[in-house]
């Protein structure tokens, strides 16, 4: 556990142990935000932040605490960086910051921000703490970004509407309208229409992964299981 | 020995509060003359939306008083008045109004009114309606909002100020009529509430204290 091979570390954050489709952690601000492209990205980069800087501050004390109050401390960490993130936003990109709105303080209680910093960076040196926090961040925001894709094509027919919030006027040809004169498919951006998408991607890396590791998809497929490392 | 560790891990625990603490606090003391003027120029930008910068040349985010009416204004709380003028003379007024019954609570309206009771336009400041759905009242997500510019208590009937489904003059959108509605229900009281109150809400002296709802005029809806 002392050191980590970081290629590993990094697969598991983007794939293998993906917080969003494996650990299904931090379903709340998932399934909230991820309506359109633009506003999972932006969610997708503060949560992203605030992952990489809590394990890499959990990782440097964690000698200097006694496990009885970890829990604690994790949490205030979490919440001042969060509260630091919150007010640079609100401060730099003032637009973006008024979609996200509650969302943004929201992070605190991602489960998959403690989570890191208990089960990986409160056993790590920095380095491993470090790519841990930006895979795992990188894989949610993938993650939030595939899923606002599916849910805003379905839902209102467009791609990355309103991409001039998040990177000034210059950017709203960015906005692609798939379909024409869509009228809109109101269970893709509804709840439901995000549990079903969320369950769909599941399924999907499960047969990804069932298929790269050549175990038999269908019963009269079977090949012997190739042992992976 | 036990009061030793503990004694250690409440004060591993107190430094670690003020360290947050001071965080957030170099953050705050950083950011917050940033943050205020992006909020003033946000304020700015969207009365210059709703009234047009020549047509005034006082300034209005400073002209302000407070006023407070549950029945018309639809929030308990004082409710912010911008007066702009040309000269000394009233051009417009803009009141930030509340619909409190939209699908998911209450809606915050900006609600710019010309000195002969027309409105000039409406936005919406803040809301939890639908993503998708209701949240169509707000500008970045389609142009509804703009439909009430020209309307007035006296060139629209008051059974026109309704949505189309009730009979009124105003579109809803399919599968969301409860926020549309409550807008249009909270712009037709903010303009009953400007009428009644039109010469005391462009009293020049700027007041401090928050002017009473003075209106007896019973809720018709």
């Amino acid at each position: 556990m002392s050191n980590p091979n970081l290629a590993q570390v990094a697969r598991d954050g983007l794939w293998n142990n993906n917080p969003a489709l494996v650990q299904i952690l931090g379903l709340c601000p998932l399934l909230a935000v991820t309506s359109t492209v633009i506003n999972g990205l932006g969610l997708g980069i503060a949560t992203l932040l605030t992952l990489v800087l809590s394990n890499v501050t959990v990782s440097m004390i964690r000698h200097h605490i006694n496990p009885e109050i970890r829990i604690p401390i994790f949490v205030l960490i979490i919440a001042s960086i969060v509260t630091a993130i919150e007010l640079a936003m609100n401060a730099w990109f003032h637009e973006l910051y008024k979609i996200l709105g509650i969302f943004i303080p929201l992070i605190v209680t991602n489960c998959s921000i403690i989570a890191r910093a208990e089960a990986f960076a409160s056993r790590n040196d920095i380095t491993p703490a470090f790519v841990d926090g930006l895979t795992m961040g990188l894989g949610f925001t993938a993650v939030l970004v595939t899923l606002g894709a599916m849910r805003e094509i379905l839902g209102s027919g467009t791609l990355f509407a309103q991409a001039h919030l998040m990177f000034g006027e210059s950017a709203r040809w960015l906005t692609i309208t798939v379909i024409d004169d869509y009228r809109g498919f109101l269970l893709a951006i509804l709840p439901p229409g995000a549990f079903i998408g969320l369950g769909l991607l599941v399924a999907l890396k499960n047969v990804i992964d069932a298929r790269r590791r050549r175990e038999p998809v269908v019963a009269h497929e079977v090949r012997p299981a190739q042992v992976t490392a | 020995m036990l009061g030793k560790t503990m004694l250690r891990a409440a004060m591993a625990l107190g430094v670690f509060a003020v360290v947050g603490t001071g965080l957030v606090a170099t953050t705050y003391t950083t950011t917050k003359d940033r943050i205020a003027q992006n909020e003033h120029e946000a304020l700015l930008k969207s009365l210059n939306a709703l009234v047009p910068p020549d047509l005034y040349n006082n300034k209005p985010t400073a002209d302000t008083m407070l006023v407070r009416s549950e029945a018309l204004l639809g929030t308990d709380e004082p409710v912010t008045v911008y007066r702009a003028r040309r000269d000394g003379a009233p051009v417009a007024a803009v009141l930030t109004p509340t619909a409190p019954d939209g699908y998911n609570g209450a809606i915050k309206l900006l609600v710019a009114i010309n000195y002969d009771g027309t409105v000039m336009g409406v936005r919406v400041i803040s809301h939890r309606e639908t993503p998708g759905l209701g949240d169509y009242v707000d500008i970045e997500h389609s142009d509804w909002i703009t439909g009430f510019a020209g309307h007035s208590l006296y060139t629209t009937d008051a059974r026109e100020w309704a949505v189309k489904r009730d009979n009124g003059i105003f579109d809803q959108f399919t599968g969301a009529t409860i926020t549309p509605r409550a807008v249009v229900k909270a712009v037709y009281k903010c303009l009953q509430y400007f009428i009644i109150n039109r010469d005391g809400l462009f009293n020049p002296r700027v007041s401090t204290t928050i002017v009473e709802d003075v209106t007896t005029a019973s809720d018709d809806e």
